[in-house]
């Protein structure tokens, strides 16, 4: 090689990397999410962009089991935040996949609804691994014109009445729904909380479900899959999320939600950061401005849940009249007495004993159910 | 030092020997030739594909961490166990082979007269309209055309809307096995038609002719001179209609009920939701051992002649 074609590559080189530096000295780094879709979106990341000089990459992950993969995949260090559901973080958390954070550091995080200051899915041993974010519970959908009188009670899932026009999720937390119904209609089994199972427990819950299996029309996977079937009178009754039901009432479509008697089981996510994280810095920075009631105001709107900050509900009546109210957000502490909210289940249920069943054995249950 | 009369490009004295050198040596050995024409397209070949199917057979001997999610590189048939101990994975294996067999024998079925009619009865105009309208809906994505038969086969769907318009009862195969069978029979069809259609267009007419002077009627031709001849047309289509089913897990879980999990659904789970790679693995190997007879049945019966 001449030495004029080493000047030009000298050149070139120089160039690629002068951009390179310059992006690194103007932002606070990057921060690589694995997020639920909807989650990141520009109307509070772009701001947030701006403000810290962070920048954000997300990627949508479909469940809560690609979360946890996601994490881990090549070594763990490739993403620095995840939003994970209560059904992964306790898998993240002993998995030794995310890291301990200060709530301190957080300002918004005294203004939180008591009940996700330190909830047992993101809190081990007075340790906060992440900051709660936003809940919604599972509720009992059904078509108004079909299903009357209107139910009342998890068991018209487990009705023969609706055979062949029922729909539940397709996850094995879903056991847990189960397992709930089974805790408030047979207290001989003794169920204390729906995602500590031992043998016994789990075997009525899953035998309950073996019995339900025949009235199922479709195990859905996606929300969309779940209004399709609803607007198609293909289902009249499932469990759901209020998303669903928000989506098919705005289509004009005859349907209503209730939390039945037994009370429902519920997701809360929380925003949890990787221990190989190379940004926490910038990591501090999105977690203390996801907590802020207007940002968490916009993502309750858009996704349909309800904020775990206090100072939220106002902000979202500024945003869309009555949402306050409609999510629940105004709720009293006496309301989530009601609410079981989703914990990986592991195989210490906290009684000494390490007799319940972990969630790999739930998976296994669910895909022989299925099966 | 000067320039040959035949390097207008400029080469140097060596590099015009080496490449005088090379031309001669690929010319006097042309196994040579065609090696070093292979070699490149061999070469990716092997690393791809052949080099995939040995790492997704050796880590189907692997196991994962439950607890951390790690791999363990440690040689076990538990996999293997599991799969042989429970039930569920027969089912599901069986229920994959037989939706498979169902879609290939109705896709041949339907696409036998298709294919007759496009080869040997309609005319060359007509011919090519009769192509393009089975090959346009490969034109489509696949996802369209799965998601406009959920619309189709809907309680509230056009199905039932045709029904209800004849006087008769409402059909409800919306998500359930028949559906996946419907679908798939739909989706896969043109890969049925197209070598069916080019064993037939290849009989000679005087075959027919000459059947036909020996005094048999339409149907006997037919047995004895169309059927054997294009029936390696047929399985060659029998081969993409059946690994493509049998390697499919999007249409399962769009139009499936309750019960319809694919090998490839549990595959899928294996990966991306239990992150057990291994397992995944083991499981795979069952629909690459199915094919692996079919093709050698397939072999025996001249059907790799008529691709």
């Amino acid at each position: 090689m001449s030495k004029r074609s080493w000047a030009v590559l000298a050149a070139v080189a120089a160039g690629l990397m002068l951009p390179a530096a310059g992006v690194s000295k103007n932002t606070g780094g990057t921060l690589n999410m694995i997020a639920w879709e909807g989650y990141t979106q520009p109307q509070w990341v772009t701001p947030f962009q701006k403000q810290s000089g962070c920048t954000v990459h997300a990627k949508y992950a479909g469940s809560s089991d690609e979360m946890v993969t996601l994490m881990r995949s090549g070594g763990g260090g490739q993403y620095d935040l995840v939003s994970a559901s209560g059904d992964a973080s306790l898998r993240l958390i002993y998995g030794g996949d995310v890291q301990a954070i200060d709530p301190t550091k957080i300002p918004d995080y005294k203004n939180f609804l008591k009940t996700f200051q330190s909830p047992p899915n993101n809190t081990v041993g007075g340790k906060h691994y992440g900051v709660s974010l936003q809940w919604g519970p599972n509720t009992l959908l059904y078509n108004t014109k079909k299903v009357s009188p209107a139910p009342t009670s998890w068991g018209a899932l487990y009705d023969s009445k609706y055979k062949g026009e029922v729909t539940v999720p397709d996850n094995p937390i879903q056991i847990a729904d189960a397992a709930l119904y089974l805790m408030k209609t047979k207290p001989s089994l003794g169920i204390k909380d729906p995602y500590e199972l031992n043998q016994t427990q789990f075997d009525a819950a899953i035998s309950l479900l073996r019995g339900q299996k025949s009235l199922i029309k479709k195990y859905w996977a996606l929300a969309s899959d779940e209004i399709d079937l609803f607007k198609n009178g293909d289902a009249v009754i499932g469990a759901s999320w209020p998303y669903q039901t928000n989506t098919l009432i705005a289509a004009g479509a005859p349907v209503k939600d209730v939390v039945p008697s037994e009370g429902a089981t519920g997701w809360l996510d929380t925003w949890m950061v990787s221990k190989k994280t190379k940004n926490l810095a910038c990591a501090y920075k999105w977690l203390s401005w996801i907590s802020t009631p207007k940002v968490q105001a916009e993502q309750a709107i858009y996704f349909g849940e309800t904020p775990v900050n206090k100072y939220a509900c106002a902000e979202m009546d500024k945003l869309e009249l009555g949402s306050c109210a409609k999510y629940h957000a105004d709720a009293a502490e006496s309301y989530f007495k009601n609410i079981y909210f989703w914990k990986t289940p592991i195989a210490d249920c906290g009684n000494g004993k390490k007799d319940c069943l972990d969630y790999t054995k739930w998976q296994q249950a669910w895909t022989a159910l299925k099966g | 030092m000067a320039a040959g009369l035949d390097s207008p490009q400029g080469l140097n004295g060596r590099g015009r020997g080496a490449r005088r050198r090379i031309g001669g040596a690929l010319y006097r050995r042309p196994w040579l030739r065609g090696l070093s024409l292979l070699a490149p397209p061999v070469a990716a070949f092997t690393a791809v594909y052949v080099a995939a199917l040995a790492v997704l057979f050796v880590s189907a001997f692997w196991g994962v961490d439950p607890f951390a999610g790690t791999l363990i590189r440690h040689f076990s048939f538990d996999n293997f166990r599991t799969l042989w101990d429970a039930s569920v994975y027969h089912t599901i294996a069986l229920r994959t082979i037989g939706i498979a067999a169902a879609v290939t024998l109705t896709d041949a079925l339907v696409a036998f007269p298709i294919a007759y009619f496009m080869a040997r009865v309609a005319k060359p105009r007509s011919r090519s309209i009769l192509f393009v309208m089975v090959l346009l809906p490969l034109w489509s994505s696949y996802l369209v055309r799965v998601y406009a038969w959920r619309l189709i086969l809907n309680k509230e769907g056009v199905l039932n809307w045709v029904l209800h318009g004849f006087g008769l009862p409402a059909a409800n195969i919306a998500y359930s096995n028949t559906a996946v069978w419907i679908v798939f029979s739909y989706v896969w069809l043109p890969f049925m038609i197209v070598p069916i259609y080019a064993a037939l267009e290849r009989i000679p007419h005087s075959y027919l002719e000459a059947s036909r002077d020996l005094g048999a009627r339409g149907s006997r031709t037919f047995r004895s001179i169309v059927l054997p001849l294009a029936l390696p047309g047929v399985v060659a289509g029998s081969i993409f209609t059946f690994s493509l089913t049998l390697g499919d897990y999007i249409t399962p879980k769009l139009v499936g009920g309750s019960s319809s999990d694919f090998i490839g659904n549990v595959v899928f789970d294996s990966v991306g939701v239990s992150n057990n790679v291994p397992f995944a693995a083991a499981y795979a190997t069952v629909p690459l051992l199915v094919m692996g007879v079919y093709l050698v049945l397939a072999k025996r019966s001249g059907a790799f002649e008529a691709l």
